[in-house]
């Protein structure tokens, strides 16, 4: 039966302990329980159910929170005995926890204010420095389940200012033209009025006041822009905007003060109000994920020293830039390593498998060396560093060019490309009516050229783009597939080539399919085998345990682990060896490279569990629809010890390369390019960084969005895997809608053309066309993708 | 002076007045997070009264006392 736990919902499938007639999965939750309770916080539960994480074990692990240094770093404020920190946290998901950690004060009454960021997921601490230090605000939070995530990230940027200027422009223009609409309207009926004759240049020269902000304010960028391209001899879609914009002010500027017509105010300030509207639809970013990780944001902010002095050693936290060759540091249990360095003591247990894809932990023994990155699994050891952090192998990874290059330079997209061929057109067009009219009727060629050049301003054009694919980027962000850009979109468009990382990436981390080959073990031995494992903390003999059946626990006579090669335990004058296949002492056991755990009872071999990897749901068939129009890949860190079973289950023609170094696969993706392929990489840990920033589309799987991911385009949760195939044709199809609605605003400028071409462009149809032609762009745009979302998509 | 100057007059001014107050509630940061106010707005006080505590305690002191024995 199913027992969910009251704080944390995760199913306490062992033992659940009762307290306050509710079930909890561990003592943890239970604490935390007893925390709000007698905290008058209970209402906790109240507003989602089991809202709560199990709390971590923390200790030690803030110590370096008392360093003045850092704290200085961290804080955002400090006066007197008040200091403001914004702390991340990961867990952050419901209303109870807004609700919670605003009213943290209740908890701890040093705390003064704590405010929420739901969308960035931080809360916003002011707390009193004489009776509470930011370690114990940091402590509190861990114990109540919400552990702030503070790497080295956060250490070195500097205070973030936050960019409203796309807020205000957009607050000036729709300011701007909501009255210069309101303004212009009387003259709309070319009613001759007494009064409107009287008050007519008032109203003129009110909306020419009005449209000033908008053109040398909110419409900056398109100029700024369109002089970068020009000068750069790139006529990007800007270009045109600027050019309309331009003449939309002369030419008006010019009709008020010579009291000749009205002018195009009206339009002029609808078109920058909806062109950065645009903008602003664009812009949606996922705030509370970050892109641009690099190694700094896994790795601690300070470690500990350990420094022998007179009648003992003494333990000091150090910043993680300031270790030196030759410094001693403890790394304690589940702590990641900073520095390449050498293992003096201890149970060394080190799981690569952010660095190197390899999916198996290694034991290291005193006096190997230890690669940075790599986390420790089996209690505290001592090491001593032989590089500095930023000569470690992995941080030198970040050296490579790729990360320096900026992503974003040298895609030229579909709108730009077009804007080129339309800009040539558009001019043209300009200098062929406008010599015609010079011989036919002189007095109407400046009319004529600025005309086309105000009606050919590509409005509709540049809202397409915008409109379509922010509207496509919020359907991939509801199916949890989170984009960097919108850009990212045309960029899956292209694709041809698709590159899998194998650990992590196709299989899961968390479980591993165990297969038992060998003589069956009776009950006794079974008893033993579950008891033996009991005792041992490494990785494999963890998952093991969890995959035996339930066995009474008894007292072992005699149990010993040889770090590294296995363990022996006496029961009742029965032995048992769990271990390796040498340790064992099955000489016949060929070398193989699946990982095997290997058992012996007495003096007889009986066995071993195979552990497999297990694969993502939905990995057959993802290659299978995908083997049509791409070429398939997968390119590992990991030995080759799945490649047969890979082969059976991948369609034929997926080429695998094992034993792939970072470098490796950076490199490999540089030589396809070459060949002119457009590659996406799809990845998860720190060893695809590097072949993640090289493809066209780097995709990094996340079991947990929140907490760790690469440097990336787009992060993938990872129960979304399958839907790879249906992401990828949505981003063809978001394509196509674009062009098809370029077309449809073509349309539009063709008739504005022939007003133009022909003379007769009045403000009054200038003000209807161009709001007309945008708001069906949009609407078509908007309609069209949300369509297409919904069918692929409708199956979840 | 004709009214319509005094009607225009008013009217820019409330214009300009709102657009002041928009500004300033972007300055202030009321737009850098437009999701959690609206969540915030609806928790009213929803600590659980000391009565009721003292009750939950008694309780909670039966049932570990019951764990124990």
């Amino acid at each position: 039966m199913q027992q969910p736990c009251y704080h944390c919902g995760n199913d306490c499938v062992k033992s659940p302990i009762l307290f306050d007639e509710k079930n909890f999965c561990c003592h943890g939750c239970q604490t935390v329980y007893e925390i709000f309770s007698t905290n008058n916080l209970s209402s906790y539960y109240d507003l989602q159910s089991s809202p709560g994480a199990i709390p971590q074990e923390i200790e030690g692990k803030y110590d370096y929170l008392d360093h003045p240094d850092i704290i200085k770093k961290l804080i955002e404020f400090n006066a007197g005995n008040i200091q403001v920190v914004n702390l991340y946290i990961p867990h952050m998901h419901c209303s109870s926890c807004i609700w919670i950690l605003e009213n943290l004060n209740q908890l701890q009454s040093a705390i003064k204010t704590s405010q929420v960021n739901f969308p960035k997921k931080t809360v916003r601490i002011t707390f009193k420095t004489d009776t509470v230090s930011l370690k114990e605000v940091v402590k509190l939070l861990s114990a109540i389940g919400y552990e702030p995530y503070i790497s080295l990230n956060d250490y070195s940027k500097g205070k973030k200012k936050v960019d409203r200027s796309l807020i205000y422009k957009l607050g000036v223009a729709g300011f701007a033209f909501g009255n210069v609409m309101f303004l212009s309207f009387p003259e709309y009926f070319e009613v001759s009025d007494f009064w409107l004759e009287k008050y007519k240049y008032l109203f003129r020269g009110l909306t020419f006041a009005f449209s000033l902000p908008v053109v040398f304010y909110a419409a900056q960028e398109y100029f700024i822009s369109a002089y970068k391209g020009v000068r750069s001899k790139i006529l990007n879609i800007d270009v045109p905007i600027a050019l309309g914009i331009s003449v939309l002010f002369l030419r008006s500027t010019y009709e008020v003060l010579t009291n000749t017509g009205s002018g195009f105010f009206d339009s002029l300030t609808g078109l920058v109000f909806f062109l950065l509207l645009g903008k602003f639809f664009q812009q949606k970013t996922y705030s509370f994920l970050s892109f641009e990780r690099d190694y700094k944001s896994y790795f601690p902010i300070a470690v500990t020293k350990i420094s022998k002095i007179e009648g003992g050693v003494e333990e000091e936290n150090i910043q993680v830039y300031k270790i030196k060759k030759g410094d001693r540091l403890l790394i304690r249990n589940a702590e990641l390593l900073p520095v390449d360095s050498i293992l003096i003591s201890g149970n060394g247990q080190i799981d690569y498998s952010f660095v190197t894809g390899e999916s198996e932990t290694v034991a290291k023994n005193s006096g190997d060396q230890l690669f940075a990155g790599g986390k420790q699994l089996a209690g505290a050891i001592e090491v001593e560093a032989i590089k500095s952090v930023e000569q470690s192998y992995l941080t030198q990874l970040w050296s490579n060019a790729v990360f320096s290059k900026d992503r974003e330079q040298g895609f030229v997209g579909l709108i730009n490309t077009i804007s080129k061929h339309f800009t040539w057109a558009v001019l043209s067009i300009a200098v062929v009516a406008t010599s015609y009219w010079l011989m036919v009727d002189s007095s109407l060629a400046i009319n004529v050229l600025t005309s086309v050049l105000i009606i050919a301003c590509p409005c509709a054009l540049a809202l397409a783009t915008p409109f379509a694919l922010g509207n496509m980027l919020r359907i991939f962000g509801k199916q949890k597939f989170y984009l960097k850009n919108a850009n990212v979109i045309e960029k899956i468009a292209r694709i041809d080539t698709l590159i899998f990382d194998k650990t992590g990436t196709i299989t899961t981390n968390k479980k591993a399919s165990i297969a038992y080959e060998g003589m069956p073990l009776s009950n006794e031995e079974a008893s033993l085998l579950k008891n033996t494992l009991r005792s041992s903390n490494h990785p494999l003999s963890r998952a093991l345990y969890d995959f035996l059946a339930e066995q009474d626990i008894q007292t072992l006579d005699d149990f010993q682990e040889i770090t590294g090669k296995g363990m022996h335990a006496i029961k009742a004058n029965k032995s048992i060896a769990v271990g390796s296949a040498k340790f064992v002492g099955n000489e016949t056991e060929t070398e193989t490279l699946a990982t095997a755990v290997h058992v012996k009872t007495g003096n007889h071999y009986k066995g071993k569990y195979v552990f497999h990897n297990q694969y993502r749901k939905g990995v057959k068939e993802l290659f299978q629809q995908l083997k049509k129009g791409f070429h398939l890949m997968i390119l590992s860190g990991d030995n080759q010890g799945e490649k047969k079973y890979l082969q059976q289950l991948l369609p034929l023609g997926t080429d695998m390369l094992f034993h792939q170094k970072p470098e490796d696969k950076l490199n490999y993706i540089h030589t396809l390019q070459k060949e002119g392929r457009k590659v996406m990489m799809v990845g998860d840990g720190l060893n695809d960084a590097g072949a993640l920033a090289q493809s066209e589309v780097g995709i990094s799987i996340a079991e947990n969005v929140n907490v760790f991911s690469p440097a990336c385009d787009a992060i993938l949760e990872a129960g979304q895997f399958q839907q790879i195939g249906a992401f990828i044709q949505a981003a063809k199809q978001t394509v196509g809608i674009i062009k098809s609605s370029i077309v449809l605003s073509f349309i539009y400028n063709v008739i504005g053309l022939y007003f133009a071409v022909t003379g007769q462009l009045s403000p009054i149809i200038a003000a209807i066309l161009m709001p007309l032609s945008s708001i069906t762009v949009l609407v078509f745009v908007t309609v069209l993708t949300n369509l297409k979302g919904r069918k692929l998509f409708k199956k979840l | 002076m004709s009214v319509m100057y005094v009607l225009l007059a008013i009217s820019v001014t409330v214009a300009v007045l709102f657009f002041v107050i928009f500004i300033f509630s972007v300055k202030s940061g009321q737009y850098d997070d437009v999701y959690t106010p609206s969540v915030r707005m609806l928790f009213e006080d929803e600590l659980v009264k000391d009565e009721d505590l003292k009750k939950e305690k008694n309780q909670k002191q039966i049932l570990t006392k019951d764990k124990q024995s």
